[in-house]
């Protein structure tokens, strides 16, 4: 049957979530910005312990089933958006909630998931010489005996300081493209990985994005996720690199959650500012015989809508066991440039109120630009979505 | 009640719906539009295998010769996103005693609903429509210039009403005018004195036969007034009828788009290959999807009976601007050939437009 409003377990984990983004990240969202570069917050570590302590259900994709579910990806949604309407920054910085850790549990083995599972691991993927590019990565992995050995410098990892694991991608063998990409588990005390620098940026600023570098950097064998084997034919490799990218099918609409948050922040915030001024924006006029304001902020309000239920379908079809890599990036692509477009149009809408930093508006949409950035950019998911509508490959459509 | 899980599926009965208009729409509505469009008028064959659908007839009582279902906006905003596929302009014009029917089962007396239903629901179809929109350029709905003054048991209507759906095939209308009390709806005969229906032509949906009513001193009995007449139901429900409408004309120009951005080469290679035409096709799915969604939501919520004014309210602006920029966009990616009438891309661009400028006219 369809329906689109959500069930109480739903409104449940946000209404938790809301509570945790207003009283423990709201008061402390400025003090952060400002500090920038630190350890992890004091003030987020109950909420770490919270968390594991309620259990982070696995999210991945569901076996088909006849009977409806919504389940752990709709969940996620529910909390990362309630969250980032507190500080995406701040929650990034929870400990325990990394990239690597979708990783982890997305493809890693019992033990790894049971060794792993529970710590704080970030993702390292991006280096100097690619981004968006991750086949095109050459930081080297070769086994020497019982022991992996990692060589490269890995940039923009999140979370990169103060994790306990890096899961870091590296290449067997650089002249086999794609397939000979795989990803190792690297604990963050490791002797031949160091830290480069944690970079100083616009915004999440409280978010720790780190440079990493890896020297003959020495991990047991049974550190890699995933088999080891390259495979030899295209139809394998092809199998292979996608088991990787699979992981992002389930994040991607994560992210896009955080853009939802950002989004419905500097929305009640505008409209805040709005009724103390007068604004009414009460949809009493079509479209055209309202005023400019009132206008912008139905159309914020319109986008913000698409992108929420775009990506709540994202995660309800993973939730079903319903294939979604295709909705997982539109829900990335329409959330991302919904929640950069709509947190500055928020600031320019209020005038000095927006600018300043006397509200949240600035720093929202200093947050809200990465969002269409990292978990792969906006064209990135365009490419995505247009090889899966016209059928093309990545040689095709390049 | 546990309150239902976030679900999508079709039921049984929707998905054997969306099929048969599937197919009804592939073997005749698509394929018919162009030469209805380009007469200027409708496909009575057309018009007949719409109505054979009998949206009209469910929420009628089983005692006045319908069905006897409970109203049900979602099945009504599916069938129009079905339909709307095929063709905007027919799917408009014969289900407008469909949104008729609608408006006197939901602000209709007992009597009135006695008087007019059966009329509406015979097997032939009749048409029947509601006049709402007036000729400014800066109309609004809550300050209607077609007014209604109370005369001798009844009203006297004087004004203009325009983008009236199949005006002229009409047995009566359903006008919207400003009474004492505010915007109020009366049932109007065809054949009243001093009202005129003459076609207008526009710019698109011109297979809708689209007109303009003049009332002149028309004269209404009392009896002839809604009472429970609700102008925001009225505009939300009609606004999720168009973006449904719209939401399946998108989808059309989407799948005819892929295609043929595969097939026509330049540069030595198909169009499809290049990021900026690969782009712009992304983004019609992208957001053909996002005002699918909001315009379910709208309607789920409507016929759950949930409020729903503000999702309608910005499902159809959400609509009107995306699926005006799929409509130009299906144009663009086919170059001149877009612009030629021997594709249906400018037929469903200017169809399209009528999104921005359409209020109250197909009530789901």
């Amino acid at each position: 049957m369809i329906n689109l409003e959500l069930p109480q377990k739903l409104t449940q984990v946000q209404h938790m979530a809301q509570q945790l983004a207003a009283g423990v990240f709201r008061p402390i969202t400025r003090k952060y910005d400002a500090i920038e570069h630190c350890e992890t917050p004091d003030e987020l570590k109950p909420v770490a312990q919270m968390m594991a302590s309620m259990g982070r259900g696995p999210k991945g994709k569901a076996e088909p089933s006849d009977e409806i579910r919504n389940g752990a990806n709709m969940m996620g949604i529910m909390g990362v958006e309630a969250m980032s309407w507190g500080d995406v920054g701040l929650m990034l910085s929870i400990p325990g909630t990394g990239l690597g850790n979708a990783a982890v549990m997305a493809v890693g083995t019992a033990e790894q998931k049971e060794k792993y599972g529970k710590l704080y691991c970030a993702m390292a993927i991006t280096e100097p010489g690619a981004g968006s590019d991750s086949a095109a990565i050459s930081t080297t992995a070769r086994l020497e005996g019982d022991e992996w050995v990692l060589n490269g410098e890995k940039i923009y990892c999140t979370g990169g300081q103060r994790c306990d694991a890096v899961v870091v991608w590296a290449t067997l063998d650089k002249s086999l493209g794609k397939a000979a990409i795989k990803s190792f588990i690297v604990p963050r005390d490791n002797a031949g990985m160091s830290l480069v620098r944690v970079e100083d940026k616009m915004g999440l600023r409280v978010s720790d994005t780190a440079a990493l570098s890896l020297n003959d950097c020495r991990i047991p064998k049974d550190h890699i996720l995933g088999s080891p084997d390259i495979a030899d034919s295209e139809e394998a490799r092809k199998k292979a690199f996608g088991g990787v990218m699979q992981t992002f099918d389930n994040t991607r609409p994560q992210v896009a959650a955080m853009a939802l948050g950002v989004a419905r922040a500097a929305l009640e915030i505008t409209r805040e500012i709005y009724e103390k001024e007068g604004v009414k924006a009460d949809f009493s006029k079509l479209h055209y015989n309202s005023t400019a304001r009132e206008l912008e902020l139905y159309r914020l309000e319109a986008d913000l809508e698409a992108a929420r239920l775009m990506t709540l379908k994202a995660a309800w079809m993973a939730d079903n066991g319903q294939p979604n890599s295709k909705d997982a990036s539109m829900c990335k692509a329409k959330a991302g440039r919904m929640g950069n477009e709509v947190t500055l149009k928020c600031v320019a809408l209020c005038g000095e109120l927006g600018y300043s930093e006397r509200t949240l508006l600035e720093k929202l949409a200093r947050d809200s630009k990465i969002i269409d950035i990292f978990e792969g950019t906006q064209q990135i998911q365009q490419l995505i979505i247009a090889r899966h509508l016209l059928g093309l490959s990545s040689k095709e459509l390049k | 009640m546990e309150a239902a899980l976030f679900d999508l599926t079709l039921n049984e009965e929707q998905r054997i719906t969306r099929e048969n208009m599937q197919r009804l729409v592939r073997d005749s509505l698509g394929p018919q539009a162009r030469a209805a469009d380009d007469a200027g008028s409708m496909n009575q064959d057309l018009i007949a295998a719409i109505h054979d659908f009998g949206l009209a007839f469910m929420p009628v009582p089983e005692a006045l010769g319908g069905v006897g279902l409970s109203r049900s906006p979602l099945s009504n905003a599916l069938a129009c996103e079905d339909l709307g596929a095929g063709d905007m302009s027919h799917s408009l014009a014969a289900l407008q005693p469909m949104a008729v029917v609608n408006a006197l089962i939901d602000f209709g007396s007992e009597e009135q609903q006695e008087q007019w239903l059966p009329g509406l629901i015979s097997e032939q179809w009749q048409g029947a429509a509601i006049a709402l929109v007036e000729p400014r350029a800066t109309f609004e709905p809550s300050q209607l210039q077609t007014l209604a003054a109370p005369d001798e048991g009844g009203f006297r209507l004087n004004g203009i009403k325009s983008l009236v759906p199949a005006g002229k095939h009409c047995q009566c209308f359903l006008v919207i005018a400003d009474s004492p009390e505010g915007a109020a709806a009366f049932m109007v005969p065809a054949e009243a004195e001093g009202l005129t229906v003459s076609q207008e032509p526009t710019m698109g949906l011109r297979s809708a036969e689209l007109c303009t009513l003049t009332l002149d001193k028309v004269f209404v009995p009392a009896s002839h007034r809604l009472p429970g007449f609700d102008l925001d139901r009225l505009l939300a429900l009609s606004w999720i009828g168009q973006c449904a409408l719209a939401v399946g004309c998108c989808q059309a120009v989407l799948d005819y788009a892929i295609p043929y951005v595969k097939e026509r080469k330049a540069f030595g290679e198909p169009i499809a290959w290049r990021q900026s035409v690969a782009f712009m096709v992304s983004d019609m799915a992208i957001e053909i999807e996002g005002m699918r969604l909001m315009m379910l939501r709208a309607a789920s919520r409507a016929e759950q009976g949930l409020p729903f004014y503000r999702e309608a309210y910005l499902a159809q602006l959400q609509c009107m601007e995306k699926a005006m920029a799929i409509g130009t966009n299906g144009i663009q990616l086919f170059g001149g050939a877009g612009f030629v009438r021997d594709y249906p891309l400018e037929m469903w661009y200017r169809n399209l437009r009528s999104m921005a400028v359409l209020h109250g006219s197909l009530m789901v």
